[in-house]
């Protein structure tokens, strides 16, 4: 079973990011990036794949800069077996990424392609379908729970309020929600392997854009809550001035 | 998964590889997700959580520096360093076990043991198969280990052992302990050898030390050895006096100087988070030149702490480290950590005495830092001895 997992290279949720004098772009300062979270959940699941098959390849692939190398090297830490660097800007147009992605799936032999449901830095959502649609290929986006057998993939989506379990034959693109599975640490080992394994660098050229980003903008600062009272007796306020006045109820 | 942002005012990140980043981050990221959240329990039940051991292992923390061809990721010093800064970051109980696991068990068999030894015990004591142990002070002999009395008679084609171990980590919990004794006479540091001794050999008796106020998560044990016997092959061969089981000890004092700041770095944040939350006469706290100064104070002595430990690794990875250096790591960077975590205690007021919050745990804690692996007054002498070439002990 030969897998691709595609990742993202993403700024640190747990950072403070600001604008760029620009106001269009993060000012790059002082930012540390990560394997894109929900990534994390396609490569476990890869590795899990291919453990249980006794068999077959992990690739990972990213469109990215240099930097993005390290993304990689994190997940061959995990213990994917190559990974290919796409060069080139990824584009905020989803569908630029994933033209340059489904270009480079297709030369490969490959059951299955995984995603992070999205990415947390722009929150498109979009390129894993993009690319199951370049590729004729079907799709299953927000798994929560995925089986393999005899060809066939089982996955279960979260759909508002229910589940939905759907099944394709492969090849197939799953993207991944949270609750997949628990994505394992790199071992102290895997990091020093990591370097050793191969790393394909690809020219894959300007990546289109056919969207512009005119501004980027921080949401108003919080104002100072109220404090309606203590104890029971603050319910009916509370909800009162939920409904009323906040209108979330 | 995103890590507590880490702490750098001099931007030391950019004096690490891509590697020794990742393997700070990766054990950062499970002491996070794993560790914090347990400790404070742990504390109060007065327990090491050793359920977490196998995680350990398969990170491959234990004996990280050392060979692949033993199980181990061959890691650099400043890795191996950045791991114990982590690790304590959580607590020095964890720090501490990792520490005897990697520098007081696996040193000594790698260092000075037979390669049927180090095939024998390093793969497992990496995947913490085996649990291990390091006995050198005894109740008389604590700064002064050269004076120790235990001692091992060889009987035929066997040693037996008597003594009686004190303040041993991991001692109830080991499989495996490495026993340091007199082969010869007992005026004659030159005759302790160290010896490999399972703990469920006759006449092996581990007690856990109670009524500890600090370390409580973590295994402090007194050994009784009463006629232990063990086969001649469990001697460690190339083991020879004093200077073997002090080179042990200067490997562990190298991973506390680096845990030291760890501990420092936890307290540091936890009180500047605090000070920038805890509003009194209508302002925060960090608001006041007061705690800003206590702040700063802080900062400035961690950020000394980490370059310091940076070039002791670098120095070590050169092989040009010298005894003296580490033992002005260990003595400045624990102390440092001492007066930071004291500090932080005091910013948060009364809820620095709860065990939801870091501070007083840590503090705690690092007094047995303070004190074991040679204690501040000893490392004093000997840098002292290093620079004015006389010896203020002996
Ligand atoms: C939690 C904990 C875990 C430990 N784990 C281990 C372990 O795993 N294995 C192990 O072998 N040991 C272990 N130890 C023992 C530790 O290394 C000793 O406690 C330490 O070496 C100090 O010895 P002591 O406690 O007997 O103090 P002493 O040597 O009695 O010292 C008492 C005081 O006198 C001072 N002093 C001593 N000599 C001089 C001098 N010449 N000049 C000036 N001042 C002096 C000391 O600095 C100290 O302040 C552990 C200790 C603790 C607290």
């Amino acid at each position: 079973m030969n897998i691709i997992v595609c990742v993202k290279r993403v700024p640190d949720s747990e950072i403070r990011v600001a604008i760029a004098d620009d106001g269009k772009t993060l000012d790059s300062q002082g930012i540390k990036y990560v394997l894109n979270p929900y990534d994390e959940f396609a490569v476990e699941e890869a590795l899990k794949l291919r453990e249980t098959a006794g068999e077959g390849d992990v690739t990972v692939m990213t469109l990215g800069s240099d930097d993005a190398k390290e993304t990689l090297r994190t997940t061959l830490a995990m213990g994917a077996d190559q990974a290919v660097l796409l060069k080139g800007e990824p584009s905020v147009d989803g569908l630029g990424t994933a033209e340059k992605l489904a270009e480079a799936i297709r030369d490969r032999e490959c059951d299955l392609v995984l995603f992070g449901k999205q990415a947390i830095d722009d929150d498109n959502l979009q390129v894993p379908a993009m690319v199951a649609e370049l590729l004729g290929l079907p799709c299953a986006t927000v798994v929560v729970e995925l089986e393999v057998s005899d060809g066939k993939l089982e996955a279960k989506r979260e759909i508002e309020g229910a589940h939905e379990l759907v099944r394709f034959e492969l090849p197939g693109v799953v993207a991944a929600q949270k609750g997949l599975n628990e994505p394992r640490y790199a071992s102290l080992k895997g990091i020093m392997q990591a370097k050793k394994k191969p790393l394909e660098e690809v020219d894959v050229g300007t990546v289109e854009s056919r969207l512009e980003v005119l501004e980027l903008k921080k949401p108003e600062e919080r104002s100072g809550g109220v404090i309606v009272g203590e104890g029971p007796d603050a319910v009916p306020t509370l909800l009162q001035k939920l409904r009323e006045e906040a209108k979330v109820l | 998964m995103a890590r507590t942002s880490s702490l750098d005012y001099f931007d030391t990140e950019s004096l690490l590889s891509e590697e020794e980043r990742a393997v700070r981050d990766t054990i950062g990221e499970w002491v996070d997700e794993k560790f914090l959240p347990v400790i404070g329990e742990c504390y109060i039940e007065g327990r090491f959580p050793k359920e977490l051991i196998p995680q350990l292992a398969d990170l491959g923390a234990f004996g990280a520096n050392m060979p692949e061809k033993y199980g181990c990721a061959d890691l650099n010093s400043v890795a191996y360093g950045l791991i114990m800064q982590e690790l304590e970051r959580g607590d020095s109980g964890v720090r501490s076990f990792v520490s005897v696991q990697s520098a007081l068990v696996m040193y000594p068999i790698l260092e000075f043991g037979s390669e049927e030894q180090r095939q024998h015990w390093l793969p497992k004591l990496a995947r913490a198969e085996a649990i291990g142990c390091f006995g050198l002070t005894e109740p008389d002999y604590g700064s002064d280990p050269g004076g120790l009395i235990t001692r091992a008679v060889k009987d035929g084609d066997e040693w037996v052992i008597n003594g009686t171990k004190m303040w041993i980590t991991n001692g109830s919990l080991a499989d495996v302990a490495i026993i340091w004794a007199k082969t010869g006479d007992l005026d004659d540091p030159g005759s302790i050898r160290g010896f490999i001794v399972e703990t469920d050999r006759d006449g092996f008796v581990a007690k856990d030390q109670k009524g500890k106020l600090s370390l409580l998560a973590a295994d402090t044990s007194e050994l009784a050895l009463q006629d232990v016997r063990v086969p001649d092959d469990h001697l460690l061969p190339n083991s020879s006096g004093l200077r073997s089981a002090l080179m042990c000890l200067n490997q562990a004092r190298y991973g506390i100087a680096w845990g030291a700041v760890g501990a420092a770095m936890a307290c540091y944040q936890e009180a500047l988070s605090y000070a920038q939350n805890r509003v009194q006469f209508e302002r925060p706290i960090a608001g006041y030149q007061i705690q800003q100064i206590r702040l700063v104070e802080m900062l400035t002595e961690i950020t000394k702490g980490q370059l310091l430990a940076l070039q002791l690794g670098r120095l070590k990875d050169r092989g040009e480290l010298h005894h003296g250096q580490v033992s002005m790591a260990k003595r400045n960077n624990v102390n440092m950590a001492c007066e930071v975590a004291r500090e932080a205690r005091r910013l948060l007021g009364a809820n620095g005495i709860l065990v939801e919050y870091q501070s007083m745990r840590h503090m705690a804690n690092l007094e047995s830092v303070y004190t074991y692996e040679g204690t501040h007054d000893i490392h004093g002498l000997i840098i002292g001895e290093d620079i004015t070439g006389i010896s203020a002990i002996s």
